[in-house]
Order: structure tokens, then C-alpha cells, then sequence
């Protein structure tokens, strides 16, 4: 037994604490190289996100037609709804097939395409009385059935009908099939 | 003059160890088509480099004229390609370097697989390989909604639909990468900083992994 081992036995054996000082200086180092990094990062994670948490638009309902006018057979009908696109307002037409049903209720589909979004038309040379997207020629019946490639039946225009007039609304699915 | 300037330098800095562990090393006789022509396949990564640098340069220069606005985006476009002297030529490379960059990354992979090259211990280099692949068809997919016409307009449409179809978390990803509902002002900016930053960084370090790899472990031997 050299000479240090004598002397640490002679005093009582020192608790030690569970931590060491190197363990407490790379916890707090690194707590606060964390913190400062979160400082950095987190308000630029917070600036791109943004656009998902803003407050959504309420949709308006815009008078297009007089309810006589519309018929059994879908028409296009074409209107403006106020657009806020970040710091860019727009007026930008949109399009709507307005028909009559054989419940006979007034009612407006969207015509995109709900395969990839492209802009179908109404009663074509090849699909009479069909909806038909010239892109990958999806099919949809007059209610906006998908007969072919969509997945999805075409969204409807909410619709209200005010002295005479038919106001569309915001974009929701189908109700009809 | 420049030999002076170099050995200048050279005596400060001691540069030449440097440069001569990057350039100087063998490439084995199965690889160099001098020695057998049908080599020529193992061109591919480096034109595929080739091609890219190409596209950072001209994409460099294209920023001097273009904006991503709603507005102008598509004038400076027009403006670019057929006022400014070589405006077509500097947008044709970005322009036709894209799609070759793709062709000459699917030949490269095309002679990886079949030369059985990404086998052990080169994995990982094959899995960052892919991952280059992927960041190059989202340079591919965000730059093309730049010139802001129709085209652009609708196959960035089409692409948020098929962002959209991912089960579950598709309508996020969709408004995420819009910057918003539709494709609009936000998604031109958002697309722009992608294509410009965000993904050329990433592309880069990848690069820089890829190529480590490739000296670290060298080229696999023959067939």
C-alpha cells in the first residue's frame, strides 16, 4: 500500500455525484449549442409553413345565371370570384357546367379533371353527352360519374338560388352520385 | 509567368499535395477506352458531372435576367431568350442540359447495374446515387414551372394532383409545395428558391459524397 492509497483510506469514501464536471459542461454545451440552433432554424421553418397555416379565403357566392335559363343539357357558364394569392389579387374567371338534373334541382360541377387536373368539356365529338378530358380521355356522366381513368366523381359548386338567380359557392365534393 | 505565380504560392500554401491527391490517379486499363473502346460506358458518370456544372453555369446566367413574378416571369423569359445576344443559346443549354442530364444519369446507371458495380462495399454509394437521381427529377420538376406559361402551368397542376394522391399526408405535401390552395404567386417564389437553393445544396453534397466514395473505394474491377 503506497503512500496515497493510506491517505485516501483514511478518510471516509467521497460521494460522488452522478454526474461528472465533463458530463455537465458537454449537457450544457450542448444544450445550448442546441438551443441557439433551434433560435436559427426554427423561425425559418416556421416562415416556409406559413402558407399552410394562413387563414383560408371564405368563399363568396357569386350570381351567375338566371334559373330559367338553366337547362336539362350542362352549360358553361364563366364567372369571376376574388382571388388573394399572397400579395397578388386577381379577378380570375372560372368555369362551371350548370344543368338541371332529372331530380330536377339546379346544380354546377367544376370542370377539372379529377385524374390530373386538366380542364374537360361537355359533349364532344367523342364522348357525346359525356363530360371528356382531353388529356388521358377520362368520362363522366352528366351528374359527374367517373365512367373512365378519374378516380373521382367531378366536384360540385355549392349552389343558392335567390330571386331568380343562381349563386355559386366554394368547391366541395360530389353529391349527386 | 504563371509557373513563377504558382511556385509563388506553392512555397506559402504547399498546394501541390492537394491538387495531386484529386488529379493525379490511375485509371485502370478496363476503364479507359483507349485500351478497349467499348469502355466508353464508364464516360457516363462523368458526362452526367459534365452536363451539370454546365447547368449551374447557365443557370447562374440565366438569373441575371429572370424574375419569378406572376407577371414578369414570363417577359423576362421572352425578353432572355430572344432580345439578349445568345439569350437563346445560354437558355437552350439549361433548357436541353436538362433533359440530357437525365439521359446521361439513367446511362450511368444503366452501366452500374449491369457491370454489377454497386454490389459490396459500394452500396452506399449506389443508395446516394439514387438520391442524386431524385433531387435531379425535383431540379427537373420545380424549374419547369419557371418560365410561367402554359405548359409550365399545368404540368405544375398536374404535379400537385399527384403530390396530392399520397395517402393521408397528400394534401399537406400539395399545400406545401404550392405555398398555398393554387398555383400561384407563392409557388412561382417557392419553386424558384427550391430549384435555385435549396435543391442545388443538396445536389452538391451529395456530389461531394459520391465522389468521395468513388476515390475512397475505387473503381470496381472488371467484368
Amino acid at each position: 500500500m503506497d503512500h496515497n492509497e493510506q491517505q485516501e483510506t483514511a478518510h471516509k469514501p467521497i460521494k460522488r455525484n452522478e454526474m461528472t464536471r465533463r458530463q455537465f459542461l458537454s449537457y450544457t454545451l450542448g444544450g445550448a449549442t442546441a438551443f441557439m440552433g433551434m433560435g436559427a432554424v426554427l423561425p425559418m421553418l416556421r416562415f416556409a409553413v406559413d402558407p399552410l397555416l394562413q387563414k383560408k379565403q371564405s368563399g363568396d357566392f357569386i350570381k351567375v345565371i338566371e334559373e330559367s335559363k338553366v337547362t336539362s343539357d350542362p352549360q358553361q357558364v364563366d364567372f369571376q370570384v376574388h382571388q388573394v394569392d399572397g400579395w397578388y389579387e386577381s379577378d380570375p374567371k372560372m368555369e362551371a357546367y350548370i344543368a338541371k338534373g332529372s331530380d330536377g334541382q339546379v346544380f354546377a360541377l367544376s370542370p377539372i379533371c379529377k385524374h390530373l387536373g386538366c380542364t374537360i368539356s361537355w359533349s364532344g365529338a367523342e364522348a357525346p353527352d359525356l363530360y371528356h378530358c382531353p388529356c388521358h380521355g377520362a368520362q363522366y356522366s352528366k351528374d359527374g360519374k367517373n365512367l373512365k381513368v378519374a378516380p373521382k366523381p367531378l366536384d360540385e359548386y355549392q349552389v343558392k338560388i335567390e330571386n331568380g338567380w343562381v349563386y355559386l359557392g366554394p368547391l366541395q365534393a360530389n353529391t349527386r352520385v | 509567368m504563371f509557373k513563377g505565380m504558382y511556385n509563388w504560392i506553392d512555397e506559402r500554401l504547399d498546394v501541390t499535395p492537394m491538387w495531386r491527391d484529386i488529379a493525379d490517379h490511375e485509371v485502370p486499363e478496363h476503364v479507359n477506352p483507349a485500351h478497349h473502346f467499348s469502355a466508353f460506358v464508364y464516360c457516363f458518370g462523368g458526362l452526367t458531372f459534365f452536363i451539370t456544372v454546365i447547368q449551374i453555369l447557365s443557370g447562374m446566367f440565366l438569373t441575371m435576367y429572370y424574375v419569378p413574378d406572376i407577371i414578369n416571369a414570363y417577359y423576362s423569359v421572352d425578353y432572355l431568350q430572344h432580345q439578349v445576344a445568345f439569350g437563346g443559346i445560354v437558355r437552350g443549354m439549361h433548357h436541353w442540359g436538362a433533359s440530357l442530364v437525365i439521359v446521361m444519369m439513367f446511362l450511368h446507371t444503366l452501366r452500374v447495374f449491369f457491370t454489377g458495380s454497386y454490389k459490396a462495399p459500394r452500396e452506399m454509394n449506389w443508395v446516394v446515387g439514387m438520391l442524386i437521381f431524385f433531387v435531379m427529377l425535383g431540379l427537373g420538376f420545380t424549374g419547369y414551372l419557371l418560365p410561367w406559361d402554359d405548359k409550365a402551368y399545368y404540368a405544375t397542376k398536374v404535379g400537385m394532383e399527384i403530390a396530392g394522391s399520397v395517402p393521408w399526408i397528400g394534401g399537406y405535401i400539395k399545400e406545401l409545395l404550392a405555398g398555398g390552395t393554387i398555383v400561384g404567386a407563392q409557388t412561382l417564389t417557392r419553386f424558384f428558391a427550391i430549384h435555385v437553393f435549396f435543391l442545388p445544396g443538396v445536389l452538391l453534397t451529395l456530389l461531394a459524397a459520391h465522389f468521395f466514395m468513388i476515390r475512397k473505394q475505387g473503381i470496381s474491377g472488371p467484368l
